[in-house]
């Protein structure tokens, strides 16, 4: 600092790499001179903090990977070996295993801010896709990861959820088969699970990653009030409501990893189990396919849809409730790539929205956060019937978003952002 | 939008009081104290005497657990290892075939390094102390939390015999009102020592404690590593999590 010789000799080694590698063009495009709304509230922390839970997913899988054992006869003890002989392997092991929960935990919240900001609407409509495609790439890998510890629930998890394809006509048993790639969930069953959730997933959600961020740098972040910040600006060309994204929001982004890993840490130090619903109490047992645990939940995060398929108890038009319940559990899913499509308000924010989506939205939320709960229990026939009700409830959100977003009157938009 | 995240709090609070219910036998609480040595050190002195012929422990070590539990190594290997072919580094393992084990008791004995985190130390607990002498089953005893179980009461020489009589009790029987006076109810299924063990009731209740204690030791020794390192951490973030924000603010000083 201050030695003009040295900051000659630092303008030159850039300027050797940046006629090699667009270094000083990446760094200004995506941070220096990306300039983001100045009015980003609480819920803009997520999509940094999802990025932080992936890193620390990929950083734990990777130390947990060199100790865990991917056979049918190892996975288990080598689980336990990691908890107990290895160093640190249990604080390894539980930042992993509780940050799928935070991954889902960001995840949702980060969702939930593009429904209430309109961030999936035009322009925008392919980050919403690039991010619908890591949410299913997440669950995928979410899902192959809880077999490998090889407990019970590990284990009749998998046979639940696998047998799921069954319930397709024609091709349902030859698929379960080719899934599982054996005639039961087995060490085979366990060997390509650990090869997808250890290589092929984590690779596809990393790409995906990067058109997700690609796509958003290229149209510029929404904002609260929803409105186009590139639409005034200054006589240098920078947007009159924008801020460059670094230092402005990576400082403020600080904050919220501060505030993230202290709660991170509380649950990884003393709450590992998360009351049993983190890490399930029937999973301490090693799997035994003789064996049927009395009630088999799937982790938390999936139960909202694990709640849907329960809720289709009746056959319509000769085709079966299991497989009508796999179609409405599928359906639930993709319904969320179309939205961009259901959408026909004027307005993008919640804030100007009419009180009509602010009905639907509320209710949404509501129905998912019951069928999670509902998920997570047995069945019984009030449950079964308040899962069918939330299930209609979820689908009218999307369904009729073309009808209530162009009856309702909308607020005036301002020109600058409000704060 | 706060009010409206907090009204869909609210409106979830009643699906908490969901999971209650159903015919679970009564389970005594027993919160386990990893801090109480003298406890762990008894639980396992009990464990090796008394459960290890039949259960192993095989995923916690000898090493670890005198390490944890601050009992001197020589003392280990004097007291608690009771075959020569077990090192002081070695796994608590036991020398029951799981064949004979079948053909004596129908299935081999399960191993018990998770127990406490399988079924939870209330169970664990209650179970121990709920043998009560039944002619009709093969090793002449039964459990009310685990009815027709395989395992014979191990603790019997400590508890004495246990049978099951009708008498007043504190716990509450489902389906009968308590006593207006006494607050009791009267209930055919009261377990009560008809002939001594070697301990007084209250304090076999006390060994028990401390086996199961032990048991919740062995599930997670990494606990006491997690309580050590905690608060060292959470500090960390925290101060960090300052700093963080006195940049932010003085980085924002100049953004309306």
């Amino acid at each position: 600092m201050g030695n003009p010789n040295r900051a000659k000799a630092e303008r030159g080694i850039m300027r050797w790499i940046d006629d090699r590698f667009p270094a000083t063009q990446m760094w200004e495009e995506h941070l220096a001179k990306y300039y983001a709304p100045k009015n980003f509230n609480f819920w803009y922390f997520f999509g940094s903090l999802a990025l932080l839970v992936l890193v620390n997913q990929i950083l734990t899988g990777v130390w947990l990977t060199m100790s865990y054992n991917p056979s049918a006869e190892g996975a288990f003890a080598s689980v336990e070996y990691i908890m107990r002989d290895v160093e640190f392997g249990w604080l390894i092991r539980y930042m992993h295993s509780t940050g799928a929960t935070a991954f889902f935990v960001v995840i949702y919240l980060h969702m939930f801010r593009a429904l209430l900001y309109g961030s999936y609407k035009a322009p925008r409509e392919l980050v919403w896709i690039f991010g619908m495609a890591i949410y299913l790439a997440l669950m995928a890998e979410a899902f192959m990861g809880y077999l490998l510890p090889w407990g019970q629930m590990s284990y009749w998890g998998a046979q639940v959820i696998i047998s799921l394809f069954s319930a397709i006509p024609v091709v349902g048993a030859d698929l379960t088969q080719w899934i599982r790639g054996d005639f039961l969930v087995s060490g085979i069953t366990l060997n390509r699970f650990f090869a997808l959730h250890v290589v092929a997933l984590p690779i596809v959600i990393l790409g995906l990653v990067v058109l997700h961020i690609l796509a958003l740098h290229e149209v510029g972040s929404n904002n609260p009030d929803g409105i186009d910040i590139k639409a005034k600006k200054d006589e240098n060309g920078k947007p009159l409501d924008g801020i460059p994204f670094h230092p402005y929001y990576t400082v403020k982004d600080l904050v919220g990893v501060a505030v993230f890993l202290f709660v991170f840490c509380v649950v990884v130090f003393y709450f590992p189990e998360g009351g049993g619903y983190f890490l399930e109490r029937p999973n301490f047992e090693p799997s035994d396919p003789l064996k049927t645990p009395n009630h088999i939940a799937p982790v938390w995060y999936f139960t909202p849809f694990y709640a849907m398929l329960r809720a289709v108890t009746f056959s319509v038009f000769g085709l079966d409730s299991k497989f009508l319940g796999v179609m409405v559990m599928g359906s639930a899913i993709a319904i969320l790539f179309v939205l961009p499509w259901l959408d026909r308000s004027p307005v993008l924010s919640m804030r100007y929205k009419g009180w009509l989506s602010r009905i639907m939205l509320a209710l949404f939320v509501i129905s998912f956060m019951v069928l999670g709960a509902i998920g997570v229990l047995p069945s019984t026939p009030t449950r079964t019937l308040v899962a069918q009700i939330c299930t209609v409830l979820y689908f009218a959100f999307f369904l009729l978003m073309p009808i209530y977003t162009r009856l309702e009157t909308t607020k005036p938009v301002p020109e600058r952002v409000t704060g | 939008m706060k009010k409206l995240v907090f009204a869909l709090l609210l409106a979830l609070m009643p699906m908490t009081g969901f999971a209650a219910g159903g015919n679970e036998p009564h389970l005594d609480e027993m919160v386990p104290d990893l801090s109480n040595k003298a406890s762990l050190q008894n639980g396992m002195k009990l464990f090796t005497n008394y459960c290890m012929g039949c259960h192993s422990l095989q995923y916690q070590r000898y090493s670890r657990a005198a390490e944890d539990l601050d009992i001197p190594a020589d003392l280990v290997e004097e007291k608690l290892i009771f075959s020569d072919d077990l090192a002081f580094n070695d796994q608590m393992r036991n020398a029951m075939q799981e064949g004979d084990a079948v053909s004596w008791f129908g299935a081999a004995p399960p191993d018990l390094t998770l127990e406490a985190r399988l079924r939870g130390t209330d169970w664990i607990y209650t179970y121990l102390r709920s043998f009560y002498k039944d002619p009709e089953r093969p090793l002449g005893v039964n459990n009310t939390v685990f009815p027709l179980v395989g395992m014979p009461n191990a603790l019997e020489p400590l508890q004495g015999v246990q049978e099951m009589v009708c008498a007043e009790t504190d716990r509450p029987v489902p389906g009968h009102e308590p006593d207006p006076l006494t607050g009791k109810y009267q209930s055919c299924e009261v377990l009560k020592v008809t002939q001594a063990g070697m301990l007084e009731p209250a304090a076999f209740d006390r060994a028990v404690y401390d086996l199961t204690n032990f048991l919740a030791y062995v599930g997670e020794p990494s606990k006491l590593q997690a309580q050590a390192l905690g608060p060292k951490v959470l500090i960390f973030i925290f101060i960090f999590g300052v700093i963080a924000y006195l940049l932010k603010r003085e980085y924002w000083r100049d953004i309306h």
